[in-house]
């Protein structure tokens, strides 16, 4: 096995080192009647060509996004990253190190995180911002769970302008943790009195710009009426490249920003590995999950970074730690760091314009095919078009026209009938005139 | 003086009066200091060629974006430079030996890093119509059969994010479980040996720990488990092999009686590498169990993640499995269509994740599968158990074993007895190794044993490199024993830095760069 360097007689002069005659009697701990005598009903070891022919056969199986006119959008985003961005996370120094517990061999890690800590605390114009969480809805979840600990309060309330599945997410822990949850119905445009919904028992509100539906909120009053009742305010991004183009969350009085960081240095994937970003203030430090790599010095007085504040986590708190989070999403938060130097603030800049260009070209022709109605006002790079008839059905028709045209609400919202006209179609910098074209055509087609 | 063929030195006429001089600098040749982004980019640099739209009339609704953001940019080749300077600061597996116990720190095989890459595999949505991905959910449906059949168990839930994410999917169950019985148990019980995310992820659920000790020889006592279950315990988790390193061989007879008491047994299969092909889990009693996709099956560990932990499920637990799940080739996704079945996923308890789990890991994870086979993975184990005892046995007469010499599995715990009197560490002893180009094994855990000290080899270590690293190590403890102080206390010497004040960053926090001029405004 092309993996295994113990030959046979490596193996046959070790186990005569030990003093034991075969292999399992150094498995000897294992009961008797619970030894496999034969190997698992699974194929045998092959060599690297056939692996490869199998694994390039379902790859063929499925449309890959780059291959059509693609809008989908809906929390994970079609960007391009730049060649030198994947080429640098395969460097073996950075794929094949552990977590930095031992910061002398690991100041290229560390050095990387305080990197993209500063970058992430920059863009959600926040203060502080922790070392990545597995993605934006567990980021979400997490960001509840620590408004409940800083106000000691029990209840969250959910704006309908969240991501269903992170509203599933946050459902499904509060359900388990024990906590109370009021959750919004959401609605491509609606306006919703979420600032009524605030008590006294309130932690958090959580609210999502730009929204799942595309729309643009302004968490200004919100931030206030939150602060005013003692409750905190969680921005939720799933879209991070709008950073570059929207009013920061910090700037409009949130407490805690978490963001999908996917769009920047790391591609679709199937929906992960992806990368969280948290942030919050510096009072609300000590409440933060997850690592933290900060400044310090060695012995002979130079700078450098470690992870440090670990007696917030599991492996020194156990069970009094802020959270069970341990592997968090280290390469992918190089990914995006790198992604993001390169960009740089002119590269942000340019590229949250371009995103913004593109829906509004987009929005705007496919307005004018007869029956569609753009149900979304102010938006960034994605928003809403309601179909005459059932968005599933033309989704579908339209793939089975090589053109992907984005995602039919009732995927993620089953039990709504009135959303199931809708549509939530997503425009990237990677659109052409000719893919805008295609999918015009297409819808054109599909609804004659 | 030594010469070659062309009559020139190959060494040098006089000892190095390198070490310790200064440069001008501050590189030493080929290790290259590197500032911070922040100090070497600018903010009207930019690395990324972007096509210029000019103006045009936004829709942000008045929320347009005013203030600088201060982002650095850098162009391509100062990126490059950047990183890949600060890349030669760390260890890395491709290095070298990375003991680390209970990490599994093997080698990356790099056709998982090609295939990962496919476009078929890599650029597809998670939300594009199911019908244009059937070979993604065939990927998924083949990984959970390998992990079903290796484990024994019956169902699998693989959209757990990590090993901790896990951990959390399989307590939800069982809490779901149980509520589906009428109950509410308030107890989970967790060695003391356990990794901290055992207890963690109890308590975020609100269960109240009740920690177990360890027996003399290392495992868990089965008199102990019995008298601290009740009809008020949820569960056991149970680490197996355990964090010593150890089978835990009274396991069945746990299993037995956790069930007896009407609840569930949790094993963490952080260790899975040392009885891949030797036992299944299954057939010890387990009821749910994460897998490090991470660890055991190779997928980088990419200095902190991302991992991937699936989780198995016997029977009894099976139909609580979370969202989105395979059933008949088909992903389910919602709670209505899911409970349409009466077996997996029939009363699921929802989602943990936006998507579908950790795809990019799972073509790692199945690729690494798919070239090894039954027989490989069954190779694997042995020769992870086979080269963690013959580190043990190459050590056990100069350092100890808390447990005595007894076989370990895929790791060998010692503790720091054997540095009594020496004035030498556990910690600055795992600095010395860094000197000697080695990382350091993982150290003062497990909690029960004092300094302790646990290295696992992995299968993907020679003969010959487990000679030299033992030798490494015997000639560091016979400098202990001798006296040698300050090769350790002042270890390490050779590294990129010397020995960090980790204590300093903990009391003093500066977790972000802020511009010169700011900071000394702020003071």
């Amino acid at each position: 096995m092309r993996y295994l360097p113990l030959t046979d007689s490596d193996r046959q002069a070790m186990l005569e080192r030990i003093g034991v005659d075969q292999i399992n009697d150094l498995f000897a701990d294992i009961p008797k009647d619970k030894l496999l005598a034969d190997l698992v009903d699974l194929p045998l070891a092959v060599g690297e060509l056939q692996v490869e022919r199998q694994l390039a056969a379902l790859a063929a199986k499925n449309v890959a996004a780059g291959s059509v006119p693609f809008f989908v959008g809906g929390g994970a985003y079609r960007h391009h990253v730049p060649a030198t961005v994947d080429h640098l996370i395969q460097r073996s120094e950075f794929l094949t190190a552990y977590t930095p517990y031992q910061p002398e061999i690991s100041q290229g890690t560390l050095q990387t995180l305080y990197e993209f800590q500063t970058q992430v605390a920059l863009l959600t114009g926040m203060e502080v911002a922790n070392a990545s969480m597995y993605d934006g809805s567990t980021g979400c979840a997490e960001a509840v769970l620590m408004a409940q600990r800083i106000t000691k309060r029990p209840k969250a309330i959910l704006s309908g302008t969240l991501h269903p599945h992170y509203r599933a997410v946050v459902e499904n822990m509060s359900e388990f943790s024990g906590h109370d949850l009021v959750s919004l119905e959401g609605a491509p445009g609606a306006v919703e009195d979420i600032i009524s919904l605030i008590d006294d028992q309130t932690a958090c509100i959580v609210v999502q710009s730009p929204g799942f539906y595309g729309d643009l909120v302004n968490l200004a009053p919100l931030a206030e009426a939150a602060h005013a009742a003692g409750a905190l305010l969680i921005a939720v991004v799933t879209e991070t490249i709008s950073f570059g183009a929207i009013k920061s969350p910090g700037e409009m009085g949130a407490d805690i920003v978490v963001a999908e960081g996917q769009s920047i240095g790391n591609g679709l994937s199937f929906g992960g590995p992806y990368v969280g970003l948290f942030a919050t203030r510096q009072k609300y430090l000590r409440q933060m999950p997850g690592r933290i790599c900060g400044e310090t010095v060695d012995a002979d007085g130079q700078r450098c970074f470690a992870l440090t504040l670990s007696t917030r986590e599991q492996h020194i708190r156990r069970e009094k730690a802020t959270s069970n989070i341990c592997t968090n999403s280290g390469l992918c938060c190089l990914a995006f760091s790198i992604h993001m130097s390169l960009l740089g603030e002119v590269g942000l800049r340019k590229l949250a314009q371009l995103n913004h260009r593109n829906a509004i070209l987009l929005a705007d022709q496919l307005e004018k095919i007869s029956g569609v109605e753009l149900m979304t006002g102010a938006f960034f790079n994605e928003f809403t078009i309601k179909v005459p008839g059932n968005a599933a059905t033309i989704i579908e028709a339209l793939a089975a026209k090589n053109v992907l045209g984005g995602i039919p609400v009732s995927r993620l919202e089953p039990g709504r009938d009135d959303l199931a006209d809708l549509i939530v179609v997503a425009a990237t910098e990677i659109n052409t005139n000719e893919d805008r074209a295609a999918f015009v055509v297409a819808l054109n087609e599909v609804l004659s | 003086m030594t010469m070659n063929s062309e009559g020139r030195p190959t060494a040098p006429s006089a000892p190095s009066q390198g070490v310790g001089r200064k440069t001008f600098t501050g590189n030493r040749g080929l290790q290259i200091e590197e500032a911070l982004l922040f100090e070497v980019g600018r903010v009207d640099n930019c690395g990324v060629d972007l096509e210029d739209i000019g103006d045009f009339d936004s829709r942000l609704g008045g929320l347009e974006r005013e203030r600088e953001i201060g982002l650095p940019g850098l162009s391509e080749p100062e990126a490059m430079r950047h990183y890949v300077r600060l890349s030669q600061k760390n260890y890395a597996i491709d290095m070298g030996v990375y003991p680390l116990g209970s990490c599994t720190m093997k080698h990356n095989p790099r056709l998982n890093e090609k295939t990962v890459r496919f476009a078929g595999l890599a650029d597809i949505h998670p939300l594009q119509p199911q019908s244009t991905v059937p070979g993604a959910i065939e990927v998924i449906g083949q990984l959970a059969h390998w992990l079903k059949v290796l484990t024994g168990m019956p169902a699998v839930a693989m959209s757990p994010k990590a090993g901790a994410h896990g951990e959390l999917c399989g307590m939800m169950a069982i809490t779901a479980a149980l509520k589906a019985r009428g109950e509410r148990r308030q107890f989970v019980l967790v060695p003391e040996s356990a990794h901290g995310t055992n207890p963690a992820t109890a308590a975020l659920l609100g269960y109240k720990i009740r920690a177990i000790p360890a027996r003399e020889d290392g495992t868990v006592d089965l008199e102990v488990v019995k008298e601290n279950l009740s009809d008020d315990v949820a569960a056991i988790m149970l680490t197996n092999p355990n964090t010593c390193g150890l089978f835990e061989k009274d396991i069945v007879e746990i299993a037995d009686a956790v069930h007896a008491a009407g609840a569930y047994f949790y094993c963490d299969g952080a260790n899975l590498n040392a009885i891949m092909g030797k036992a299944r889990p299954g057939d010890l009693g387990v009821d749910c169990m994460h897998i490090n996709l991470h660890k055991t099956f190779s997928t980088p560990h990419g200095g902190g993640g991302p991992g991937a932990g699936p989780v198995v499920f016997s029977e009894r637990l099976a139909p609580f499995v979370p969202l989105p799940f395979i059933l008949d080739g088909k992903l389910v996704e919602d709670v209505t269509e899911a409970a349409k079945g009466t077996g997996e996923g029939s009363q699921t308890f929802g989602r943990m994740t936006a998507f579908h789990g950790q795809m990019g890991m799972f073509v790692r994870a199945l690729t690494y599968m798919i070239s090894h086979g039954a027989d490989g993975l069954l190779q694997i184990s042995e020769d992870a158990v086979l080269n963690a005892n013959y580190v043990r046995v190459c050590l056990q007469d100069i350092m100890s074993l808390p447990f005595g010499e007894r076989p370990c599995m895929h790791e060998a715990l010692f503790d720091d007895s054997f540095l009594e009197g020496s004035g030498v560490t556990t910690l600055d002893f795992a600095k010395a190794m860094i000197d000697e180009g080695y990382h350091p094994m993982t150290m003062y855990f497990p909690l029960v044993v004092h300094g302790a000290m646990l290295i696992e080899p992995t299968e993907s270590e020679s003969k010959a490199g487990l000679d030299l690293f033992v030798a490494a190590l015997r000639d560091l403890v016979f400098a202990a024993k001798a006296g040698d102080l300050e090769r350790f206390t002042g270890a390490p010497h050779l590294a990129p830095l010397r020995r960090v004040d980790e204590t300093r960053a903990a009391r003093q926090p500066i977790l972000r760069w802020t511009p010169p001029v700011a900071a000394e405004a702020a003071e």
